[in-house]
């Protein structure tokens, strides 16, 4: 039996009165990336944005149900969503450096989580882990936003590794990227997993089939399948997945 | 035919304000080189005493200064921290459907005429001053200023909360991603990001407080006086200009030409204030 970082049971969400997650069971392993693959609209964004509670500063967003994280559920009266996210990090769609230099980027979240280690040597192990220091290394006091587009999204993942963080939850990290920068991207994916989890929405379902261990098709807020992406790609088990990843809808 | 007849009345219309604009400094420089002519240039920017009405006259400009500057300062430090922490509030803390009703409250604030401003500060705050500080002067700075500062509060939150609004959701994402709190979201993501529009807010703040007159006419006094202590009476620059053509300087004596003196140096500072605010404005609406 493989060791779960995330335990997600009947999880409900509903914008107002549309529900959007109707009720999903998955199980996230430890160091392997979990894919969540789907139409657009069919609530994968919001199932990654549960895994960290991020889902919470969603206005008119209400959840039900149960995500356990090291034996305890996080949705819990009492449990603080600031100390979930800071270990269960996430990347966003779009690059979304602070308008600050990249040394202050990766630094944020150590200053503000009051780190007492040594803040230089934590910014240049982070920046190692996304494979961007080499090209950043003489001008970390450049402001962020001089770096190109996959630049920015492996500092966006830097900044969100140097908090050691136990889970990296990804949304559509590639889709605003060139395909050179997606496949450094992926690479990098397949370097970090060794020392996290990683789960990651995409639209692309090559990029599934190609990173992935396990893959989770989503439709209309129904989990339809979840399992090892190898098999559910050459044998899904269900006619709406084959459709799907064979390219006739979504 | 008729086209170009409707296009030179619509030209004309909006070259209109320019040339009045370009009329009124022409004015007031023409008045105030007749001014410079009887006062050296030195005298009125070094001598200490202001007295164009009495004999002998003096016309030092610094005690004018002095007085808009204290009004000016002691606004700034009412309007500066309640206008930034509501626009903190309004932009980061409230409900939308609280935003909605709030913001349009505060724009028809920012309307209410000054001299209603001015009325409830000689009524008001100031018996409130004289009971705690009873040595203060019947009109005295401290008044004016606090009141002008209430005044300045709308517009410094409302230019400031569409500073912050207009930094982009995603920074907020990205910061609570990292397990920010919404106090350390709004302080270390949001308003260093908004800097320069809130800036800008209170550069036009104190362009406003140094040309608004009303208020400092009936509240702050008529003594020009180099002091920076808020409980005397002081005289400002806009509030000298008003006591002269309310009485009856002679056309084209002294007095009347130290208005436009005055009035000149008035103008040079808002404009100034107002172009310095401007450009931080125009600048920060290209960062994003």
């Amino acid at each position: 039996m493989m060791e779960r970082a995330l335990s997600i049971r009947n999880l409900k969400v509903s914008y107002k009165d549309r529900e959007v997650l109707k009720g999903i069971d998955l199980d996230i392993y430890k160091n392997k990336i979990t894919a969540i693959i789907g139409p657009s609209g069919c609530g994968k964004s919001t199932l990654l944005r549960c895994m960290n509670r991020m889902i919470d500063i969603v206005e008119g967003a209400k959840v039900s149900g149960e995500v356990f994280f090291g034996g305890e559920n996080i949705y819990a009266p009492g449990v603080d969503p600031v100390k979930i996210r800071f270990k269960i990090g996430m990347v966003f769609q779009k690059p979304n450096p602070f308008p600050k230099s990249i040394f202050e980027n990766v630094a944020f979240g150590l200053k503000i989580n009051g780190y007492t280690g040594d803040i230089p040597q934590m910014v240049e192990k982070s920046l190692r882990w996304a494979g961007l220091w080499e090209e950043v290394k003489d001008r970390l006091k450049d402001d962020a936003y001089v770096l190109s587009g996959g630049q920015q999204q492996r500092l966006c993942i830097a900044r969100a590794l140097a908090l050691e963080p136990e889970v990296l939850l990804l949304d559509e990290p590639c889709s605003a990227l060139d395909p050179v920068s997606t496949l450094r991207i992926e690479e990098l994916l397949l370097n970090l997993k060794e020392r996290l989890t990683i789960v990651i929405v995409t639209h692309n379902i090559q990029q599934a089939a190609r990173i992935a261990d396990y893959t989770a098709f989503l439709l209309d807020g129904n989990l339809v399948e979840f399992g090892e992406t190898s098999s559910m790609f050459t044998v899904p088990k269900d006619k709406r997945t084959e459709d799907f990843i064979t390219g006739r809808f979504g | 035919m008729r086209e170009k007849f409707i296009q030179i009345l619509l030209a004309s219309a909006a070259s209109a304000s320019v040339i009045i604009m370009i009329g009124i400094v022409f004015s007031l420089l023409g008045e105030t080189a007749g001014f410079f002519k009887e006062v050296t240039i030195k005298e009125f920017l070094t001598e200490t005493r202001w007295t164009p009405l009495f004999t002998p006259a003096h016309y030092g400009i610094l005690p004018l200064v002095c007085g808009t500057a204290l009004v000016t300062l002691i606004a700034v430090m009412v309007a500066a921290p309640v206008g930034l922490a509501s626009a903190l509030y309004l932009s980061e803390y409230a409900p939308d459907s609280l935003r909605r009703v709030v913001k349009p409250v505060l724009e028809i604030l920012a309307g209410i005429p000054s001299i209603v401003y001015g009325y409830f500060a000689l009524t008001f705050v100031t018996p409130i001053i004289r009971s705690v500080f009873p040595e203060a002067n019947v009109f005295n700075a401290l008044s004016a200023g606090i009141v002008m500062g209430i005044m300045l509060i709308p517009m410094v939150s409302s230019l400031s909360e569409d500073a912050m609004m207009s930094v982009p959701n995603s920074l907020r994402e990205a910061a609570y991603a990292l397990g920010a709190t919404k106090l350390e979201v709004s302080c270390k993501v949001v308003l260093p990001a908004a800097t320069s529009g809130i800036v800008a807010s209170f550069i036009l703040a104190i362009s406003r407080a140094i040309g608004e007159t009303m208020i400092v006419a009936l509240a702050a006094g008529s003594t020009p006086k180099l002091t920076f202590n808020p409980l005397e009476s002081i005289q400002t620059m806009t509030a000298f200009i008003v006591q002269v053509l309310l009485g009856d300087a002679p056309f084209g004596s002294i007095e009347y030409k130290s208005v436009y003196a005055v009035a000149s140096v008035l103008f040079a500072m808002t404009l100034s204030l107002n172009i310095v605010g401007t450009l931080i404005v125009r600048r920060y609406r290209e960062v994003y």
